[in-house]
């Protein structure tokens, strides 16, 4: 279960105090700190009644300054906790090598021991160094942010805070990647993604809901042992995970392009193992690694236990994928087996339906994919509208370096 | 000297939750609950596809992920008159089963442990004596070896010793409360990541029926995963192969490593048992995990029911006796402070707390995003414990069997399980009776596949055309967390009404008609010796099992009618 000595490092060879050195910190102010931290040490023979000497503060001071491990600062904002639970669930890295072993976890409102001000004390601490930032949920924009306060304050103001000193930002999930089911019309709390408000970093997008386990600990894994975050597509999505559709490597890819569909749930064609396509699959439209990865120890995945896929990996899926058990209205070349033209039919058939930008912007992006991915701004053709709010603007704020497409660019 | 202390956040628990009391010397006198967050997902599901609610209200929460997705369909086809065939409700329960003993045990290690648990003190273990302790508490479980505990105190020691403490930082490790000796609280660190394990291990039943964990898929009208013994891709004889072998690791931890840790450490907290008292009346409408369509009628005879002022008697349930209180939550109604009673309830959020950043809500009549339910006038206590003691009260055999030796062990009685212990308690206890009969109904499923039993989905009234042009409907869960209700209105084939009752919200809501709310008034009075460091009343809060994500959706969408007298 525990793979001890890993020496991944986001900071390369420069060791805490090396650095605390060269930002100016003083030996003095750092012994303060450690003061607190020789408390917490001497905690346990105190509790047990017994005479163990417990490390001074300049005993944790030389220790600290040989610090090694990156700190971790986990939010977790306007969310529902599955994220973490999915977290819970990885198998290779385990949440508990990657807290214990690769990363210093100094917050995480989930797991953490520490509560209350002991808590919010450790949030301020760590944002004060250089600390790679993990964010959970949505950020409520409604009421002064009334709809998710931490320690009193608003999720945005606590974001903005952790964001400041932040050496790399993921936003996992689909609440942090664009606000998710409380953002779906008609986001009663003004809910937007991390990367609608911070606009002077990079945000890494880990979709889904939740985002497949591995992959989550992987894009950390990752950033780590290359001391920068992975390659992306042009929604911040990591492109070892989301550069191609559930739909090219499905392996009911085979029975879509036979023409062999299951027409209603528990016919012959289910009780075959046959294409999810005509009740309602959004695997076509839907970057996601899930057929390559599966879930939970790679036991199985959606579509491999019958249903079809729902698309939560995409922006806006609970408005543009629904009604989910409905055909998708494009693909609808069942029985040719040439998967291709089927993109390019669904693109040219969803520009008869009114999002004829969007739908030739996607095809010119499809046709150099692998080359450009990273740069090109990439929107499949999707069901439904838009969601009708888009990344609201601070007056203060620079207009966004890239932009998701609008409801009026689409028409 | 009173003084203000604020728990905010509480951490180890799912959503946001904020604890404000007053302390004087070393007792809590007075105290408030407080939900700090907000989704409005009932707002998001109006005018949606009755077949997709499910999708929406699943995502209501992310640890009891299973939950709101079950009573989401079973409302629907409460409200449809949907029959689903005999395969799909035992994969149901299975899946809801499994993922409910998997809660349970996430709750007990990993979210409720560190609180009694010093993790600071396992560098003073004597390895031997702990190997020797554990094999004696737990002779049948393997990874209570010398090479595993010694695997883990030596994990342990890196971590303090490099001074980065990652999630233990600040943790509150000179508390004079933490009372396991160094040994036990080895033993309890190794099966806290032990647990780790068998939880990504366990939930793999999920995986099979539902396709991933969290958050799996469901269908109204019955269950995704076909059933054919003659298929690769289907429910065949290697996936019931599997799913049997992990029912039966269920249990085996369950049995053999969760309920004694709880009993052991419990031992040295046994003044628990009279401490986090709260609210003595409570709610439960079957065993854990017991779902319907409908008004419930639990098998085995169980009487669902609520037992009101400390009297230990199950009174038939009457769910025209739920009202709704905004007295303390932010929410506005058209007739003022009155209780309403779900069907007819109103959804106006009005938030009049202080912008953030602010200090202290307490002093304001409304600091919650959470309404109040009340029965019958009183606030009542939903969970594993109440569960637990109406079995008890109402004979069941199975619960007596398991309780009565406990309860002598620790020299309690049955009405002291209304406590912060009693509740960590019956939750355990809870969680053993949950894996065998999943147990049961994995035979049951096995059974009836043999015999012909197949079918796993009932096409006849999932097209819109077949449905009335208006209809309503309830669907019913013990979960993790306490009796859950979702209540749907459907017209012209879309949803027209849909509200969710759960459990956090009757456990932890505010005042109103003139009570506290469980989780405050099992903090008055309480012990509190440090007010910066509030271990003691962490231990009662995280007792309950907050999740608080779900204590927001107790409400509806303006103006709702779900008339009970169709349902019932």
């Amino acid at each position: 279960v525990i793979i001890p000595d890993s020496d991944l490092w986001l900071v390369g060879d420069e060791t805490l105090g090396e650095h605390l050195d060269r930002r100016g910190v003083s030996r003095r102010g750092f012994l303060t700190f450690c003061a607190g931290v020789a408390g917490v040490l001497a905690a346990g023979p105190l509790a047990a009644g017994r005479a163990v000497a417990a490390p001074t503060a300049a005993q944790i001071a030389d220790s600290l300054s040989g610090m090694t491990k990156p700190v971790l600062v986990w939010l977790q904002l306007q969310e529902c906790t599955g994220c973490m639970e999915s977290v819970l669930r990885s198998g290779d890295t385990t949440v508990e090598e990657l807290i214990l072993n690769l990363v210093s976890m100094d917050y995480n409102e989930l797991l953490m021991a520490a509560a209350g001000e002991a808590a919010d004390e450790a949030l301020a601490a760590a944002n004060e160094q250089d600390h790679i930032l993990v964010v959970n949920g949505s950020i409520p924009l409604a009421d002064g942010g009334a709809h998710c306060t931490i320690a009193g304050r608003s999720a945005e103001s606590i974001l903005r805070e952790s964001a400041e000193k932040a050496t790399a930002i993921f936003a996992v999930g689909a609440c942090a990647h664009w606000g998710c089911v409380q953002a779906s019309r008609p986001n009663p709390t003004e809910a937007v993604g991390v990367d609608a408000i911070i606009r002077d970093k990079p945000v890494i997008n880990i979709a889904g809901c939740p985002p497949v386990p591995e992959v989550i600990t992987a894009s950390l894994v990752y950033t780590l042992a290359n001391g920068a975050p992975p390659p992306v597509d042009g929604q911040g999505r990591p492109l070892f995970a989301y550069g191609d559709r559930i739909h090219d490597f499905c392996p009911k890819r085979g029975r879509f392009d036979a023409g062999q569909f299951v027409r209603t749930f528990d016919d012959d064609a289910a009780r075959s193992g046959y294409c999810l396509y005509e009740v309602g699959c959004r695997g076509p439209n839907t970057y996601a690694p899930c057929p390559i990865i599966r879930w939970n120890l790679s036991q199985d995945w959606p579509i491999g236990a019958g249903h079809p896929c729902i698309g939560c990996t995409e922006v806006g899926f609970y408005d543009r994928f629904t009604p989910f058990y409905e055909v998708l209205p494009t693909l609808s070349v069942p029985g040719t087996g040439v998967e291709a033209d089927a993109t390019t039919v669904g693109l040219v058939g969803l520009a008869a339906v009114g999002v004829g930008v969007a739908a030739h912007a996607g095809v010119t992006a499809l046709q150099e994919r692998r080359a450009t991915r990273a740069a090109e701004k990439v929107y499949l053709p999707l069901v439904g509208d838009l969601p009708t709010r888009e990344r609201p603007l601070d007056s203060d704020s620079p207009p966004p370096a890239t932009e998701k497409p609008t409801k009026e660019g689409d028409q | 000297v009173s003084e203000r202390v604020v728990i905010d956040p509480v951490t180890r628990i799912e959503g946001h939750l904020r604890i404000e009391v007053i302390a004087d010397g070393e007792e809590i006198t007075e105290a408030w609950s407080e939900t700090t967050q907000f989704k409005g997902i009932e707002m998001v599901m109006q005018n949606r596809d009755p077949r997709d609610a499910w999708a929406f209200a699943q995502r209501i929460c992310g640890v009891c992920t299973v939950v709101h997705a079950i009573a989401s369909i079973r409302a629907v086809e409460d409200a449809l008159e949907y029959p689903i065939p005999k395969a799909a409700d035992l994969i149901r329960n299975l899946v809801l089963g499994s993922q409910m003993v998997q809660d349970h045990v996430i709750h007990f290690y990993h979210l409720h442990a560190l609180d009694f648990v010093n993790v600071a003190n396992v560098p003073n273990a004597d390895v031997d004596a702990a190997v020797a302790a554990a094999v004696a508490l737990e002779p049948n479980y393997a990874l209570n070896s010398t090479a595993r505990l010694q695997a883990v105190k030596d994990q342990v020691v890196r971590v303090l010793e490099s001074g980065q403490l990652s999630i233990f930082t600040n943790g509150y490790w000179d508390h004079p409360d933490y009372r396991l000796s160094a040994e036990v609280d080895l033993i309890a660190v190794s099966h806290y990541l032990d647990a780790l394990a068998w939880q990504r291990d366990v939930i793999r039943i999920n995986t099979i029926f539902g396709g991933k964990n969290p958050h799996p898929n469901f269908l109204v009208g019955g269950m995704a995963s076909a059933i054919n013994m003659n298929n690769e891709m289907t429910i065949n004889q290697v996936k019931l192969n599997q799913v049997q072998a992990l029912v039966t690791r269920t249990l085996d931890f369950v049995e053999n490593v969760y309920l004694p840790d709880v009993i052991a450490i419990l031992g040295a907290y046994a003044d628990y048992l009279d401490i986090g008292r709260s609210n003595p009346s409570y709610m439960a409408l079957g065993k854990g995990g017991y779902n319907c369509a409908g008004y419930p009628e639990p098998p085995d005879g169980f009487r669902p029911g609520v037992m009101l002022d400390g009297r230990l008697e199950v009174i038939d349930l009457d769910l025209d006796k739920i009202e709704e209180f905004a007295t303390s939550g932010w929410y506005r109604y058209s007739g003022g402070d009155v209780g309403l009673q779900p069907w007819v309830g109103e959804t106006v959020p009005d938030y009049t707390g202080p912008t953030p950043p602010f200090d202290w809500l307490a002093d304001n009549e409304r600091y919650t995003w959470s309404k109040a339910p009340r029965y019958d006038g009183r606030a009542v206590q939903v969970g594993p414990m109440p569960r637990v003691l109406s079995a008890y009260v109402q004979g069941d055999a199975e619960t007596r069997d398991d309780l009565d030796p406990i309860l002598r062990q620790l020299g309690a009685e049955p009405e002291q399980l209304n406590s912060t212990a009693g509740r960590i308690l019956a939750r355990a206890v809870e969680a053993v009776e949950m894996a065998r009969q999943l147990q049961r109904w994995f035979e049951e499923l096995a059974t009836g596949i043999r015999a012909g039993d197949v079918q796993t989905f009932n096409p006849d009234k999932w097209e819109k055309a077949s449905w009335p042009a208006s209809s309503k409907g309830v669907g019913f869960a013990e979960v993790a967390r306490g009796t859950l209700s979702h209540w749907v209105r459907i017209t012209d084939g879309a949803i027209s009404n849909y509200q969710a009752v759960v459990p956090s919200t009757w456990n932890g809501c505010g005042r109103a008609s003139g009570e506290r709310g469980p989780y405050e008034e099992a903090l008055v009075p309480h012990p509190l010796v440090r007010p910066e460091q509030p271990l003691e009343p962490l231990r009662t809060i995280h007792s309950f099992d907050p999740c608080q994500s779900c204590g927001i959706h107790v409400l509806d969408v303006t103006g709702a009618e779900v008339a009970w007298a169709t349902v019932q």
